[in-house]
């Protein structure tokens, strides 16, 4: 064992270091927002959650991952069954422009719907002349929080389904089951987990979203503002009480996805390897 | 046509699967992304020089791509040590560390931005000591730069830490009994066999820091040509009702980070050929 | 349910998996399909299955075109190589799932389900698994119940996917002798791809050698044994030596003989007979191995029974005279 580790003081000093950083630079952000929160007792804490702008901005948010989340999964699985179960001629470059939306800066994300619906934008007399609103109004913040969470359910479920291989559902097929009792009865049982561990992702990105929700809201109050926006005009006013109060609930939220993560996780990483396990047996 | 499409499997489904993924991908991203090129080629060449090579916007590219650099760089450095530290030793409370890593993943960027303000503000529990020594860490390149580092921390972590696992530990055997001392080992065994994922986790992380906005604009003071990050310019664009001048950095910052995205894919897969890795 | 398969060809890219394939399988028979890994065996069994579709060719089920029928229509039980049991289900639901995934006019009722099931159950000698999951079980276990859960649907063909290349050598002994009487019980029609010879040969009514998307010849196992169509067979079927030479009656050049078709003797015996040093003797096994080199250098493997080993009283060494008592005649090499 000697010759695959450092003596005891380089290691202490290197895990020393480590713990150092994480505490100074991950850690701190988190404690200096619940107790900036709660500086001011927990009444005032919770009174600034009865603010009815703060109940509409939870409200908002709440509606707009209930939307973008379900219609990302089911874009996940339609797109992880057609990537890991077939071939086809330019798969990589679809893949590719799956993960598009990761690399695109989310003001730009926002940017693009305000080109698109916007007054001056490629829709916008169209929509105006019927009195739909979509932009600065909640159509367009969920559509810009659908496009920043795009790919996250379908890049957990690709290399799911690619590690599980085909067998199962031919086998599935020779004894009769039509397309459908494979997916629900085979496919799904044996992705649950990724599929799950995507949802969490996607949610807590979707409950989150600032830049590209904040360009295309319009920041009416009690109407437009998500949670993270509700955050942005309390701090702005300097009411750094009631914004640290809502922060905290994001940064609970945060917590909340880390910890469910590292259950799924494991279980996630036994489908991802639950393939090639059968087979060495 | 169909033929041509599919050529592996006799599984049901691939049709309704392939049409719906590119209908979706179309909607809401392809269409919605060419909007971008679309407003920019009516602008003319001109014009579109002009808004580019103007003084605010070089400043706020520099800005932009010069501090994610360096918080990548930090990250390197300090996302390889963690990442060793968590793949190589055992220590109380690690699943936790280990699982916090991931913190600035799953916290929303306005809440990572107010809170890093608060720390490192004059007033702040970090500032008030940098300040006193005439750092001024917040409403500066500096503020940007540490809540970029805040964010990108993670990438280099994750992507290094499973290879760090999944290094044969026989190689290190192997060099000691060659007569190679621990550091021998570590720079000229293992080290080598992380550099590709080193190269990817800042690649993820530099990505991801250059269209950064929650994070960074509470620290950043925003003073036009000193403290403004591209993002912002667009933001400030848009507010003025200059759609196009917004599209046309979009448009750059767009195919700059897409430029160096590929470059370093090359540099990737240079070096995974180079140690006959995949 | 016989099957006829007529100029059957695939191509995967470039790759010529099956070219121009003619088989006919006769109702009840068991047969093999022989050959080294990329002979396009595999693809054939998944072909007949409708788990792959061919480039050429068309399929009949007893007489019936089933190019268009889908696999869930096919009916056919397919054992796939890794088994591919369904993980989250224990051995009763796998065993269930093709009764229970009919559609529902013609669906059995649970009770007959569950009869069904314990009745396959006790067939594959299995029925204390009942309730436990496929990674509860050994691997001889998954096997019997993969061919359970094929036989669950009362499948017109039995397909097997190299149905014991992934056992210990005892189980698969064990298994292959099962497989032999199963199939004399029940009489399905049954093909089942392998690559070990020895397999093919103990189980097989019929044995398909197959080489690069080709068949080389199809038989009993005595005749592709012993009257071996091609030098490929030859080989494929067994160990053999190769002896250059010119043969009057023939335009061949070379010979190849057996191990076992050789005679050992101290003095030669016939015209035929070869001079060789013995280099290495194995006397572990049912049969005595015997390594000798000829005067130019040329390796010659013989095998004798024991008994003649014992009175010959070999050593390492010693010259011996090696004749053939059968000789194949080929121009080709192998």
């Amino acid at each position: 064992m000697a010759t695959r580790t450092e003596n005891p003081w380089i290691r202490r000093t290197l895990i020393g270091i480590a713990l150092l950083y994480l505490g100074l630079f991950i850690f701190l952000p988190l404690v200096v927002v619940f107790y900036t929160g709660l500086s001011k007792g927990l009444a005032v804490y919770f009174q600034s959650f009865s603010d009815p702008a703060a109940l509409s901005a939870i409200r908002l948010t709440v509606l707009t991952a209930l939307i973008a989340v379900p219609l990302n999964l089911v874009f996940g699985i339609a797109a992880s069954w057609a990537i890991a179960k077939f071939d086809f001629w330019g798969k990589n470059l679809l893949t590719t422009l799956i993960d598009l939306p990761l690399s695109v800066s989310p003001v730009i994300s926002g940017l693009i719907f305000i080109l698109l619906f916007g007054a001056q934008g490629a829709f916008g007399p169209w929509l105006m002349d019927h009195g739909i609103k979509v932009i600065f109004a909640p159509p367009a913040i969920i559509l810009a929080t659908i496009f920043v969470t795009f790919p996250m359910v379908a890049r957990e479920l690709i290399p799911v389904m690619k590690a599980q291989g085909n067998e199962e559902e031919e086998a599935a097929l020779t004894l009769g089951a039509s397309g459908f009792q494979t997916f629900w009865r085979i496919t799904l049982p044996n992705i649950k987990w990724g599929l799950l561990y995507g949802v969490i992702l996607c949610n807590a990105r979707a409950m989150g979203e600032f830049g590209a929700v904040s360009v295309v809201s319009g920041h009416i109050r009690g109407q437009t503002n998500t949670l993270p926006l509700h955050i942005e005009i309390l701090y702005n006013e300097y009411n750094f009480t009631a914004a640290f109060a809502a922060a905290s609930l994001l940064a609970l939220l945060a917590l909340v996805t880390l910890f469910l993560k590292s259950i799924v996780e494991y279980r996630y990483r036994a489908e991802l390897k639950a393939a090639v396990r059968t087979e060495n047996v | 046509m169909i033929k041509l499409l599919k050529t592996k499997s006799t599984l049901p489904g691939f049709h309704i699967a392939f049409g719906y993924t590119i209908f979706y991908l179309g909607l809401i991203v392809l269409i919605p992304l060419s909007m971008l090129f679309a407003k920019t080629s009516t602008m003319g060449f001109g014009e579109f020089w002009s808004v580019v090579t103007h003084p605010r916007t070089l400043a706020a590219l520099r800005l932009s791509f010069g501090a994610s650099l360096i918080a990548g760089l930090i990250n390197v450095v300090f996302g390889f040590l963690i990442a060793w530290v968590l793949a190589r030793y055992r220590f109380p409370g690690k699943k936790i560390v280990d699982a916090f890593v991931d913190f600035p993943f799953a916290l929303p960027t306005a809440v990572t931005g107010i809170a890093l303000t608060a720390l490192y503000s004059q007033n702040g529990w970090i500032g008030k000591h940098l300040y006193a020594l005439g750092i001024e860490s917040a409403y500066s390149p500096l503020g940007i730069t540490l809540a970029l580092i805040f964010i990108g921390l993670p990438f280099v972590v994750r992507t290094v830490e499973p290879v760090l696992q999944e290094l044969d530990v026989e190689l290190e055997d192997a060099a000691a009994s060659l007569g190679a001392n621990r550091w021998q080992t570590f720079t000229k065994v293992l080290f080598p066999n992380v550099v590709p994922a080193l190269i990817t986790g800042f690649t993820l992380a530099f990505a991801r820091a250059i269209g950064e906005y929650g994070s960074v604009i509470f620290i950043a003071g925003n003073m036009p040509g000193k403290t403004e990050i591209a993002p912002l310019l667009i933001m400030t664009k848009l507010e003025q009702y200059d759609y196009s001048g917004a599209a046309a950095i979009a448009v750059v910052m767009l195919i700059v980070s897409f430029t160096l995205l590929s470059a370093t894919n090359f540099l990737q897969w240079f070096f995974s050929k180079k140690i006959g890795m995949n | 349910m016989s099957i006829d398969v007529k100029q059957i060809s695939k191509t995967f890219g470039t790759f010529k998996a099956l070219d121009n394939i003619e088989l006919k399988i006769a109702t009840g028979e068991l047969i093999a399909l022989l050959g080294p890994s990329g002979s396009g065996k595999t693809t054939l069994l998944r072909i007949i299955a409708g788990l792959e579709k061919a480039d050429h060719g068309e399929i009949y089920f007893h007489g019936k075109d089933v190019r268009t029928e889908e696999t869930k229509d096919r009916n056919v039980g397919f054992v796939f190589q890794h088994y591919a049991l369904f993980r989250h289900m224990t051995v009763f639901e796998n065993i269930a799932f093709g009764l229970k995934v009919k559609p529902k006019a013609i669906r059995p009722s649970p009770e007959k389900i569950k009869a069904k099931v314990h009745e396959l159950l006790k067939l594959v000698q299995l029925e204390w698994v009942a309730d436990r999951y496929p990674s509860e079980l050994s691997g001889g276990q998954r096997q019997r119940i993969a061919l359970a859960r094929a036989l669950a649907i009362e499948p017109r063909v039995l397909l097997l996917d190299e149905p014991f290349g992934s056992l210990d050598a005892k189980v698969r002994k064990e298994l292959r002798q099962w497989l032999r009487r199963f199939h004399d019980d029940l009489h399905i029609t049954t093909l089942f791809v392998t690559h070990d010879q020895e397999e093919a040969l103990e189980v097989a009514d019929r044995v398909v050698v197959m080489n690069k998307g080709k068949i080389e010849q199809a038989g009993t196992p005595e005749e592709v044994y012993h009257n071996p169509a091609s030098v490929f067979v030859l080989n494929f079927l067994g160990n053999v030596n190769l002896f250059h030479g010119r043969v009057e009656e023939t335009k061949a050049t070379k010979m190849y003989v057996r191990p076992h078709e050789l005679t050992v003797s101290r003095n030669p015996i016939s015209a035929n007979s070869i001079k060789a040093k013995i280099s290495f003797i194995n006397p572990a096994g049912s049969v005595v191995k015997i390594d000798a080199q000829t005067s130019d250098g040329q390796l010659i493997q013989a095998e004798i029974a024991q008994e003649e080993y014992k009175s010959l009283k070999l050593k390492r060494n010693e010259e011996i005279c090696l004749t053939p008592k059968n000789i194949t005649y080929s121009e080709y090499d192998i």
